[in-house]
């Protein structure tokens, strides 16, 4: 495969009172899987229905119901760690995690602790050009989501609301490798791509159906070094989790405001506390949630009801075989292929369908054009009208009969424009509009000539100047243009005018 | 036409293919008994108008010909399995008018086969207990009596126990989480097997410990054992530790020939303290069996010891998590709510009042092994001891020993209210000689084998290996058929 060298961008300080300090940042990411039925019963999964419509015996806990593995979510569990270049367990293990909640039937959320799918992986988080941080993934594991509860309905009451019970989620937990705020965002918004490519997570993060828990902790600088080179994280400041996370711009708004606070402490001789806080973004501040005394202790256990998952390397080699393209492949053969800059590969390669309407507009012609084409001129007009790439009026072949017409010298830049908003609101083929409305460049030297002479001859003191000074050739050439309605080839008109003043 | 309650399975079966007899008398020789036997305390919830539908579809397929061999058969259902709009509580108050919209798989198989449910039956409190005195509706009595003494009829099936030796039913179902199945079918003359785990479907069981759950039959013959066994089992898609493996016809393996078959004798199960009575009974068993052409070995199950601390930390550790759901939210009782009350007084009131005290401590055991800190000490240890208890039986079975001989219980049935005041462990030692074939998986059987000087039955445990219930059950066979035992409760209630 084709790979980008990158170089590892400078870890975010923040200038305390006394010190500069670093941040060090691991995640947490929950990530819905993209499937029809639950983890381990067949109700629909289904966003927006009536509360409690998706819900089955077995998801409402009724007395001696058990769970069933869906095998489809194993699948895409499994694709995920592929995808995150992760080691795959064959033998993985179910473990009951116990507290009591009323949106949690059970009384358990069934999770992997002991033994989860995936293993140890990586994401390439792109900075920018030829800047990324490689952040190991620890391992995925496969939980059973929770159900929403609704306390401000009613006085008195609390409703609970069982459609998201039983959901599968992936936990994607990161090493502590994200070293700023906006690598955190960055790292999420990265995730969110692979996992978007891959089809086993929406990634819709307004729906909570990703979702993310942010470790952060300070360190003077030279700290982290240390912990790389030790793993000892005694080298490290005190953690605390920000929990439940579900907007990138509150990612980057928590992690910096949590680690001001933590410098205050220190900086003030205090001691941070191992906790769990929440972000609250009309405050502008993180609150703690519960201390490290106040922890849950979850009594996990393996569940007795699931027999340990054993998947096999031929079940799990056809998932290789079958995976996609993933972004930073199709970035760098983007850039190989196509001659595009990184940005720009960047840019058409964020959404699989962007990527994949550049590559058939592309397909055969000038890829430059293409990629300038797309990306300014169409994700521009999409832009003005909200609209997106999904929802595009133009087709990749409509857009790829335009850059042709150019290709051929049919039309003109400036045409091309024009020509793009016809197709654009009033649809059609971009040839047959060109032609039917007369829009065709003209390159007959012969009607240029003639043009070309009338102007001459009728300004004789402007042709005095020009040959004086021959950059007041343009002057004709303008002429030429408005007189031929601007359907004249640029470069044949050019040459015709410094041809007859003898420049 | 009268006394057809006292059928065996296999006698109504034959009668009613005969046509001498229909589903509807039988059904209705049945609920008569019951409505005799409320002193019994054996049924909690009788449900006559199905029970009669029912004998009537049943009678409408025997005359089309072709019924299985259950069909038209009369059965007690435990309280244990939820069945479709019929109370279902557990024994316990928590699930008090609960109606399942669903039926469980074992007793759905037994519907599909044409049987008849006359009605849920008395148990301990979630399965917990062993003398059937944990129950909400009060106690099942045992309808074998000394004297004037109440006995219990065992736990915590004591309620299918109690009907099947009283012959209110023909048979019933059972579960068996450390003995549940095996001790009180000893208790009350009757026969009783656990089988494989993974033999019978868990859904739909109220759950206890699903890693040692198990349901199976209880009847008046080993015939009987081997004919609904068959009807009740079965792959089940539906649990995942449901075994994917073909159902035999256990009936016709019971040849009745047991020569060259080696039957093991643990010394380990040679309790100190043992009554004579018990120790003798067990020698009989082994000459009957020698006798019938079978070898006796003595064998070694060394960490016989540790099993009833090894399940008395698991059950109680599953337990207290597959009752985390019973909280008041859903369904069953909820308890009355002051005002400011919150979502952990809900939770705190609904489950004080929804449980009674023995369903309270193993919720607190098994709560406090789980926790931090303290479960490297016991569960983990638990589990390693259950991975050498098992393997003491692959050791034994690798020999070539086909079935273990064990006493069922160390006593006869003991009188109710007699163990009131005691240390819960003296209760817990009852299942001493069950609970190792629950944590090694195995199927187990009691068979009814003599009468102690009291004249109150005393049984005989025979363990066989994984999924070779019908080996079992033809050993199980011979032995009931040398031990002759015939005798009857006297009718007092």
């Amino acid at each position: 495969m084709l790979d980008l060298t990158y170089e590892a961008p400078k870890p975010k300080v923040i200038a305390g009172a006394k010190y500069d300090w670093e941040l060090v940042i691991g995640m947490e990411v929950h990530a819905q899987v993209a499937s029809n039925a639950k983890l381990f019963s067949g109700a629909s999964t289904q966003f927006g229905n009536e509360p409690n419509s998706n819900v089955s015996f077995v998801d409402a806990a009724m007395p001696g119901m058990l769970p069933v593995i869906n095998e489809f979510c194993v699948e895409q569990a499994v694709r995920t760690g592929l995808g995150l270049k992760a080691e795959i367990n064959l033998w993985s293990a179910f473990d009951r995690k116990n507290y009591f909640y009323p949106d949690l039937p059970q009384g358990y959320q069934i999770s992997q602790l002991y033994h989860p799918i995936v293993g140890e992986g990586e994401v390439i988080v792109d900075m920018e050009p030829g800047i990324a941080r490689r952040v190991r993934i620890e391992r995925i594991h496969m939980e059973q989501d929770a159900g929403k509860s609704i306390h401000d309905m009613d006085p008195n009451m609390s409703f609970v609301d069982l459609n998201r019970t039983g959901v599968c989620l992936m936990e994607i937990v990161s090493r502590p490798d994200i070293r700023g705020p906006e690598e955190a965002a960055a790292y999420v918004g990265k995730l969110r791509q692979i996992l978007r490519y891959l089809g086993t997570c929406d990634g819709n993060m307004q729906n909570g159906n990703l979702r993310a828990d942010v470790n952060v902790s300070i360190c003077r600088p030279g700290q982290y070094e240390k912990y790389i080179e030790t793993g000892d994280f005694s080298h490290l400041g005190t953690r605390c989790e920000i929990k439940n996370m579900n907007s990138m711009r509150f990612i980057q708004q928590a992690i910096e405001v949590e680690a001001r606070r933590q410098i205050q402490i220190v900086e003030s001789g205090g001691t941070v506390d191992q906790e769990t806080r929440l972000y609250d973004p009309d405050k502008g501040e993180t609150r703690s949630m519960r201390s490290k005394e106040e922890a849950h202790d979850y009594r996990y256990f393996p569940d007795p009801d699931l027999l340990p998952l054993e998947i096999e390397q031929a079940w799990v080699d056809d998932i290789a075989a079958k995976l996609p393209e993933l972004p930073d492949a199709k970035k760098a053969r983007f850039v190989a292929d196509f001659g595009l800059s990184e940005y720009d590969a960047s840019v058409l390669t964020a959404e699989v369908v962007s990527a994949n309407f550049f590559e058939e507009v592309a397909q055969g012609r000038d890829g430059k054009m293409a990629a300038n084409w797309v990306i300014n001129e169409l994700f521009g007009r999409l832009k003005k009208d909200d609209k997106d790439i999904t929802s595009s009026p133009v087709t990749p072949a409509q857009l790829g009969g335009i850059i042709e017409l150019i290709q051929k010298g049919d039309i003109s830049g400036k045409i091309a424009k024009d020509l793009f908003e016809i197709v654009y609101t009033e649809g059609g083929d971009p040839a047959e509009i060109v032609e039917a409305r007369g829009m065709k460049q003209v390159t007959d030297t012969g009607a240029i000539e003639t043009a070309v002479d009338e102007i001459i001859a009728a300004n004789p003191a402007q042709v005095e100047k020009a040959k004086a000074n021959p950059k007041l050739a343009g002057w004709f050439v303008g002429q030429v243009m408005k007189a031929t309605g601007g359907k004249a080839n640029p470069k044949a008109v050019n040459d015709i005018v410094s041809a007859k003043l003898g420049l | 036409m009268s006394d057809l309650n006292k059928l065996t399975i296999a006698e109504a079966r034959d009668q009613l293919r005969a046509k001498e007899i229909t589903s509807q008398e039988l059904t209705q020789s049945c609920l008569s008994a019951i409505d005799g036997a409320d002193a019994l305390g054996a049924f909690v919830h009788k449900t006559h108008d199905l029970a009669m539908s029912q004998a009537q579809a049943a009678d409408a397929r025997l005359a089309a010909g072709d019924a299985p061999d259950m069909c038209g058969i009369p059965l007690g259902i435990k309280d244990l399995f939820c069945t479709k709009g019929v109370d279902s509580q557990a024994a316990s108050r928590i699930l008090q008018g609960f109606k399942p919209e669903y039926e469980s798989t074992v007793s759905q198989n037994l519907l599909d086969a044409g049987t008849v449910m006359l009605g849920k039956l008395n148990m301990d409190e979630f399965a917990m207990g062993s003398s059937n005195e944990t129950s909400v509706y009060g106690n099942a009595i045992n309808p074998w009596k000394v004297d004037d003494r109440a006995l219990t009829p065992g736990g915590s099936s004591g309620g299918s126990a109690a009907a099947v030796a009283a012959d209110l039913c023909l048979a019933a179902t059972g579960t068996d989480t450390g003995g549940s199945i095996r001790q009180p079918a000893a208790f009350t003359g009757i026969v009783g097997i656990k089988p494989t785990y993974g033999r019978c479907s868990r859904w739909g069981v109220v759950a206890f410990a699903s890693s040692l759950d198990q349901a199976g039959p209880m009847t008046k013959t080993v015939r009987d054992s081997a004919i609904m066994l068959e009807a009740m089992c079965g792959h089940d898609p539906k649990d995942s530790t449901s075994a994917d493996l073909p159902v035999p016809n256990f009936e016709a393996m019971l040849t009745g020939d047991i020569r060259g078959k080696k039957i093991g004798i643990p010394k380990e199960y040679r309790m100190e303290g043992m009554p004579a009575e018990i120790e003798a009974l067990w020698s009989q068993g082994a000459d009957m069996l020698r006798d019938a052409g079978a070898e006796i070995v003595d064998i070694s199950l060394p960490h016989t010891k540790y099993a009833l601390p090894a399940y008395y930390v698991i059950a109680p550790a599953e337990a207290s998590s597959n009752l985390a759901r019973y909280d008041g939210v859903r369904f069953g009782h909820r308890a009355t709510l002051a005002a400011g009350d919150g979502i952990t007084e809900m939770y705190e009131k609904t489950r004080a009042e929804g449980f009674g005290p023995e369903v309270q401590r193993r919720i607190m055991i098994g709560t406090y092994v789980l926790s931090a800190g303290f479960y490297d000490a016991y569960y983990n240890r638990a589990r390693r001891v259950r991975t050498l208890i098992k393997k003491d039986f692959e050791d034994v079975f690798a020999t070539g020993v086909d079935a273990i001989l064990t006493p069922a219980t160390p006593s006869a049935a003991f009188g109710l209210g007699e163990m009131t005041d005691a240390d819960p462990v003296q209760m817990y030692l009852n299942d001493v000689f069950t609970v190792t074939v629950n944590l090694a998986g195995l199927p187990g059987i009691s068979v009814p084998t003599g009468l102690d000087s009291t004249g109150l039955p005393l049984g005989l445990q025979l363990i066989g290996r994984p999924w070779e219930e019908g080996d079992l059950l033809n050993t199980a066979h011979v032995l009931e058929q040398a031990a002759g035992f015939v005798a009857k409760p006297q009718k007092w209630w």
